[in-house]
């Protein structure tokens, strides 16, 4: 059936089966494709989007529980007030390598920040350990965390 | 250009090149964006706007290595263009124009350096002739500034913008005959440069295989045999028909040539069930109703305890052959003052690319263009070819960005699934697996067994080594990425040396995994080494010193070994970590050293870890001194790959193995297959050892030592030995 999304600010319409899992409506229906598969499982975070906010594994939503929530993806993080800090840090000391976790990546830094605007080792460990970088680009991620938080880079 | 429409442009822009990319081409059909519209073509890898911007062609596939930004940095520099004025394009698979195109080996920057610098300097010729022969002056009279030909004398100046349409009538110099540029005075080589795409990275652009899209595009599900080969005995191809967005289901029977026996299973098309949708989740919904019925296959036999097993027989005879055997091993170890025997072991490991394998395929009117992450394009079109029975000259294939290689997409099976499959319904294809798929059908880095006996003398010096290895494959043959060279390093420094090998029959296809075979024979020879270094009670890092000598160099080419080189980076590690201090380590902590050559590249890593009394591991650092010659290209990217390297081999070595039950991979996903996340990751410290030898690559030769650095760290730390990967934390209790 037919549903409609806010996703990024705007009322975007999908005709899916309401268990399709958001991340599929948004790669598939909707051309979003920022958000990327990993596992289906929520163990690698590639599918990271934010819910009214919250870092949330968009393979693990079904599109019927979605709702009036607002949807956002990486695709809107340069107009975030947060957003767009983050992936500016990232662009300065080129975190990426293949880059197919990034996205993710940031929307959880970018959650992170938004919640605690200068985060600890700890806190920093705690909220990203979701995300899995398979080029294990940890070190460039924990420091564009910090620059965009306005910290010593250690 | 929309990513709906993802064909190289390239391809519409030259007419005719050279096998060498470097004749002149005189079409100019561009269709690429508004601002460069008209480009000319200076050879197959540079095109100049009227305004000044420079297209290089990228040649190589991209799967985060860094090789669309490094590459054409060597033409851009010795072109003599600012690169905020580059604009870089992925080359379609192309051999014709561009030689082989692939990612491994760490290959592209030794294979790469000189040529496409002379790329550079052949373009930039050109375009000083075509200025000479406007102000009627010798070449000689003209130098470049960045992007503009000068004149010496009169000081008159003409961009290259203004000078490329010229070029139609230069014939290009041989590019041996240039002089390169005096490195001191490079601007773009040496200088951190982020990554091309960067931008699109950090805004979820569609750059990868998995985002491809074409016009009426359906998407695909495939389902394959636990037991690697098993066909198809039965499956509900109406219950998947009948799931709602599902256009068709059917049988694969398996390559239709019959062309790939053990061992080489997997490198083609699996017999197999394929589900067509609508939607990738439609596709996965019908295919989770299949419910199909595998036939019976020999390789149910298999496990990995029945490994074991074999193995422990086949290492307590005789080696099924030598691959070397100096002086006489025998003797020598009943002459030595200390002697110690020990059995290593490595599981099989996946790929685990973030990306799962995918691909885009398109069959039309008897042609087929593909949308693929390869690693390895040109194999990739000839396997489609065989198997669809096409000329390969009707088969296109665009490489496009890979979520990470490590050496699995130079494997084709993706594609011609996805090929197969297009032709099979008509209809433009998006094939993905799920990542249970990927998990269970990778080609495994293989497992392998090694039994030790060393013996040292009285002072010190190692006499005798004898390694019975007992690997996967035939007698006479190991398979993919199994083997181990007779040179295997300290082969050439031990007057006493014998290698054997055994092989156990395999079923589950190999590949090759990021450093392949060295990634598993470091951590077995180095951890040997420190164990004959202990026993004769030395300093682990002076008894590696003293182990390599003091020729320059040991051996001939192939086998050739630069031990100054490796002294050099030993003696630089042992500086950076405070080697000497590490006796004032707080109990449960230890460092360790270990030192590999793999891919041209010299590496030596110590390690400085912490054992809880639980056993818990933390890794607090690792140190990295490395020789790959005499200029890093692109910093940025040189440190990324060192850094992301040793950590994928602490994460190899922490967490990862493949077990094989009944035949089957009994791994299913990142729950049961970990991978490092950020709160293991130590700070990794990285010094390049500049000396006088041509660059060579760093994609891989970082990881090797990784292992064996930690593993010999936790002995120094806990006095308890890791024979056997990956690490289990409960033999750590104190």
């Amino acid at each position: 059936m037919a549903y409609t999304l806010n996703v990024n600010g705007k009322a975007l319409s999908a005709d899916v089966d309401g268990d399709t899992p958001l991340l599929w409506t948004l790669r598939d229906t909707l051309g979003i494709v920022g958000p990327k598969y990993g596992c289906g499982v929520a163990a690698c975070g590639a599918c990271t989007v934010h819910v009214d906010g919250a870092p949330m594994r968009s393979c693990q939503i079904p599109t019927e529980s979605v709702g009036k929530a607002k949807i956002t993806t990486i695709e809107a993080m340069s107009t975030h007030a947060v957003g767009k800090k983050v992936q500016a840090a990232w662009m300065e000391l080129d975190v990426a390598q293949c880059g197919y976790c990034q996205p993710g990546q940031i929307m959880s830094a970018t959650a992170l920040l938004a919640k605690t605007p200068k985060p600890t080792d700890a806190q920093i460990d705690e909220a990203m350990n979701g995300n899995i970088c398979r080029c294990a680009t940890y070190t460039r991620i924990r420091a564009a965390i910090k620059r965009a938080s306005g910290q010593k880079e250690a | 250009m929309t990513y709906h429409d993802v064909k190289a442009t390239r391809r519409d822009i030259l007419a005719s090149v050279s096998a060498a990319g470097l004749t002149l081409s005189f079409a100019i059909a561009p269709k690429a964006g508004a601002q460069e519209a008209v480009q000319t073509p200076l050879n197959a890898y540079v095109r100049v706007a009227p305004n000044g911007i420079v297209t290089i062609v990228a040649k190589n596939p991209e799967v985060g290595q860094g090789v669309k930004t490094m590459l054409p940095m060597l033409i851009a520099e010795e072109l003599d263009v600012e690169w905020s004025n580059v604009r870089v394009e992925q080359a379609g698979n192309d051999p014709k124009t561009f030689g082989r195109q692939f990612a491994g080996g760490s290959m592209a920057t030794p294979i790469h350096w000189d040529e496409l610098r002379r790329v550079g300097a052949v373009a930039r010729s050109m375009l000083i002739q075509a200025a000479a022969l406007a102000w009627n002056c010798p070449p000689g009279d003209c130098v470049t500034t960045p992007g503009n030909v000068v004149n010496k004398t009169s000081g008159k100046s003409r961009t290259y913008g203004s000078l490329a349409l010229a070029c139609a009538t230069i014939t290009p110099p041989d590019p041996k005959s240039l002089t390169l540029k005096d490195p001191k005075s490079y601007r773009i080589i040496g200088k951190a440069t982020p990554q091309y795409d960067v931008a699109k990275i950090v805004t979820g652009q569609p750059l990868f295989g998995i985002d491809q899209r074409r016009p009426g595009m359906l998407y695909a599900s495939i389902i394959k045999a636990p037991v690697f080969g098993a066909k198809v005995a039965s499956a509900d191809l109406a219950a998947a028909k009948a799931v709602k967005g599902v256009k068709t289901a059917f049988v694969i029977e398996g390559d239709p040539n019959g062309l790939f026996p053990q061992g080489m299973i997997g490198q083609g098309l699996l017999p197999s069930v394929a589900v067509v949708a609508d939607s990738w989740w439609a596709a996965k919904k019908g295919r989770d109703k299949l419910n199909v019925k595998w036939a019976e296959h020999p390789t149910s036999s298999q496990s990995s305890k029945g490994y074991a097993a074999q193995a422990r027989t086949l290492a307590a005879g005789k080696g099924q052959r030598s691959a070397r055997n100096d002086g006489d091993v025998d003797a020598a170890l009943a002459g030595a003052a200390k002697t110690v025997e020990a059995n290593y072991f490595y599981p099989f490991l996946s790929h685990a690319n973030l990306e799962p394998q995918n691909c885009t395929a398109e069959f039309k009117d008897g042609k087929l263009e593909v949308w693929a992450p390869t690693q390895n394009p040109e194999p990739g079109r000839q396997l489609c070819a065989r198997t669809l029975g096409m000329k390969p000259e009707d088969i296109t294939v665009n490489m496009v960005r890979g979520g990470g290689g490590f050496g699995r997409r130079l494997a084709n099976d993706y594609m011609v699934e996805a090929a197969w499959i297009s032709r099979e319904v008509g209809a433009p294809v998006k094939l993905v697996w799920t990542r249970e798929d990927d998990m269970q059908h990778d080609h495994y880095r293989p497992a392998g067994f090694h039994h030790f006996r060393g013996g040292v003398d009285a002072a010190g010096n190692i006499v005798a080594l004898h390694d019975h290895f007992v690997t996967f494959g035939t007698a006479t043959a190991a398979v993919s990425s199994a083997g181990m060279p007779g040179s295997e390093f300290p082969a050439q420094f031990i007057p006493n040396l014998r290698y054997e090998i055994s092989a156990i029959p395999l079923g589950i296809p190999t590949g090759p995994l990021r450093a392949p075979g060295s990634n598993a024979l470091a951590f077995v020879f180095q951890s040997f080494i420190d164990e004959l270094a202990h026993a004769a009670k030395a300093d682990p890092l002076a008894f590696q010193i003293k182990l390599l000598g003091d020729k320059p160099v040991v051996g001939n080419a192939p086998a050739a070994y630069g031990a100054a080189r490796m002294v050099g980076v030993l003696k630089a590690v042992g500086e950076m970590s405070g080697w000497a201090n590490r006796g004032n380590l707080p109990k449960g902590e230890g460092m360790g050293v270990a030192c590999y050559l793999s891919h041209l590249g010299y590496f030596a890593e110590v390690a400085h870890v912490a054992v809880a009394p639980d056993g818990a591991i933390k890794v607090k650092k690792v140190w990295v001194a490395a020789d790959v010659g005499r200029q890093i290209i692109n910093p940025h990217g040189a440190l990324n790959q060192v850094q992301g390297s040793v950590l994928d081999g602490l994460s190899e070595a922490l967490h990862q193995q493949i077990t094989i039950d009944a035949g089957r991979v009994e791994q299913n996903n990142f729950t049961d297959y970990q991978l490092m996340r950020i709160s293991e990751a130590p700070a990794v410290e990285v010094k390049f050892v500049i000396t006088d030898f041509s660059p060579t690559g760093l994609g891989e030769p970082a990881l090797p030592p990784a292992i064996p650095a930690l593993t010999n760290a936790i002995f120094a730390a806990t006095g308890k030995r890791i024979r056997s990967l990956p690490i289990q934390t409960d033999m750590l209790k104190a």
